[in-house]
């Protein structure tokens, strides 16, 4: 799209674009182009000068069973907060669509939490499940059951996937709903005429029709999952215990900053790179394909 | 109108199960924070011998003051401050360089037009996450660890705003800029007196969007302020806890854990059709 009717010169839109082109080239561009570029070198163990190495971390990386490990706990995590997030939102959201007063009360009652940043949604969590002060725990272990992620893998995992997913619902939430009402009542009134009963009306109708918004949200919440969950990881399990909650953005973070290993962490943030290349030309695709429909 | 839905509204019993799962959805969400209220409301012993009580207790001034103005490393009100300095920094920041931005892209033919918006393309999803250690890197051979430029800066250059006041520009209808010329406006007062109050909306709506993302921010402060007096809340809560076995202050923890909630809760519920204007918007 184009404007027909436009100014002239160009001394002024290039002062215009000035800010933001200096800014992004300092703080993108240039950081991004560092990062490809460290990602060819390795340095020596004195730190004192670097070896150009190819492709050979990226090589380390794929064959680092640590790395590849952070992978598949990536896509177990990622998985696991977008059906829950997703599962529960379009649950609620359901129910809330049935009514015909109220909706916009528990909208309001439900959207808040996306206010509450990751990092405090994890130390909310830690607080309630804590081994030692946890509520929660404590009545678990009334239960005969021991609650421990601090040892448990499994129990962490549970854990990080459950604080992250908690403030995700009501963004979810907020698109399902909307997602739901823009369905034409009169399709599902006549289909309730003809006798279909609330399951086959929502396989058959609903479903199809809110396609385009769970194919949306499920993108969008694989990216949340992906990135701004660090929070979450960093004040709940610092990717333990054995590294069983080190998603792929924390492991840039420990092998960069804790670790101090420059090249492996600068190749982890380029594949990181065309992992969000990928995503986002998906995106892209389906919105267009949307505006087609 | 209440008739019109009957037929696939549930009557009676179906009708109180709705609201029974929804309240029950509600608690969910509601329950940690409550409970973090609560333990910002009574005394540390209360919380170390679980379990703690699950109705709010009489320290809330005590907590909250010791919070506020002591803190664990650094008082909180310096932290909300810095918290604050920074969220406006960056909505305000990138509000401003993509409304120009948008502007010249839309409003201008010049050469390298097409290159210049596939770059800022390139910028739209990819978060400071990925590339946080040459980012840090840049960050201190300018000198600005522990500044508010070094906490904002990075966080401005995305061009997610510019995209969304492309695409607004583009729907504002030609005959305006026609007038305008014809009135003799230059291109500057135009964008002043026309096409400013137009996007008042869509700005305010950026506004409440920019603000919790801005506020909430973790990683980048985290790496960046290593002074306390420079921390902000949201990633001075987890630094708050001692690092041995040493017992966490529970009270004044869960106090500062609600004090980093509230300014965006504020915002997000008082201005309701604005932030979920803006959530549509930004993900358009």
């Amino acid at each position: 799209m184009e404007k027909r009717v436009i100014f002239k010169g160009w001394m002024l839109p290039a002062l215009l674009l000035l800010p933001q082109i200096v800014i992004t080239a300092i703080f993108f561009f240039y950081p991004a182009g560092q990062a490809i570029w460290q990602s060819m070198f390795v340095p020596d163990p004195f730190g004192l000068k670097t070896q150009f190495v190819g492709l050979g971390n990226f090589e380390y990386l794929l064959g680092d069973p640590y790395y590849r490990a952070s992978f598949v706990t990536t896509a177990i995590f990622s998985g696991l907060v977008t059906v829950v997030s997703m599962g529960v939102a379009l649950y609620l959201a359901i129910l809330a669509d049935r009514l015909i007063k109220g909706s916009g009360t528990y909208r309001t009652l439900l959207i808040w939490p996306y206010a509450v940043a990751p990092a405090v949604a994890g130390v909310l969590w830690m607080f309630m499940f804590n081994t030692r002060v946890g509520v929660v725990a404590w009545y678990l272990g009334l239960l005969g059951y021991d609650w421990n992620h601090v040892l448990d893998e499994a129990e962490a995992m549970g854990l990080v996937v459950v604080a992250s997913s908690w403030g995700r619902i009501s963004y979810n939430f907020l698109f399902f709903l909307a997602g739901l009402q823009a369905i034409p009542r009169s399709v599902i009134e006549a289909a309730a005429i003809d006798g279909a009963k609330f399951w086959t009306r929502f396989r058959t109708i609903v479903w199809p029709l809110l396609s385009p918004t769970t194919f949306f949200l499920l993108v969008v919440n694989v990216v949340y999952a992906f990135f701004e969950t660090f929070g979450v990881i960093h004040t709940i399990t610092a990717g333990g215990p054995q590294q069983a909650t080190t998603i792929l953005v924390y492991k840039v973070y420990s092998d960069g900053f804790v670790g101090q290993d420059l090249g492996s962490s600068a190749a982890q943030s380029v594949i990181l790179l065309l992992l969000v290349g990928i995503l986002t030309v998906i995106q892209f695709k389906f919105i267009e394909r949307r505006v087609h429909y | 109108m209440s008739d019109q839905r009957g037929m696939v509204q549930r009557r009676g019993l179906g009708h109180w199960f709705t609201h029974l799962g929804l309240i029950i959805g509600v608690l969910f969400i509601f329950f940690p924070i409550w409970l973090a209220f609560v333990a910002s409301t009574v005394t540390q012993p209360e919380i170390v011998r679980p379990p703690m009580p699950l109705l709010p207790g009489g320290h809330f001034i005590e907590n909250y003051s010791k919070a506020l103005f002591s803190g664990v490393n650094a008082p909180v009100a310096s932290m909300m401050l810095n918290s604050l300095i920074m969220a406006l920094g960056i909505t305000i920041g990138k509000i401003v360089i993509s409304l120009t931005s948008a502007f010249a892209i839309v409003y201008f033919r010049f050469p390298g037009r097409t290159v210049f918006f596939w770059l800022i393309f390139l910028t739209l999803m990819l978060p400071v996450e990925v590339r946080i250690v040459p980012t840090y890197e840049v960050i201190a051979n300018f000198g600005m660890l522990n500044s508010y430029s070094g906490l904002i800066f990075p966080l401005i250059a995305s061009a997610t705003a510019t995209f969304l006041f492309r695409q607004f520009f583009l729907t504002v209808p030609d005959e305006l800029t026609e007038a305008a010329r014809v009135d003799g406006a230059s291109p500057m007062q135009f964008f002043w007196h026309i096409l400013l109050p137009m996007s008042r909306t869509n700005i305010a709506a950026l506004f409440v969007i920019l603000f919790i993302y801005g506020w909430n921010q973790y990683l980048w402060p985290l790496l960046i302020t290593t002074d306390p007096s420079m921390n902000t809340i949201v990633m001075g809560i987890k630094q708050m806890f001692p690092s041995g076995d040493d017992l966490a202050d529970w009270p004044v923890i869960m106090a500062t854990s609600i004090l980093a909630m509230v300014p965006p809760v504020i915002v997000v519920i008082s201005m309701q059709k604005l932030f979920i204007r803006g959530l549509v918007d930004s993900e358009k």
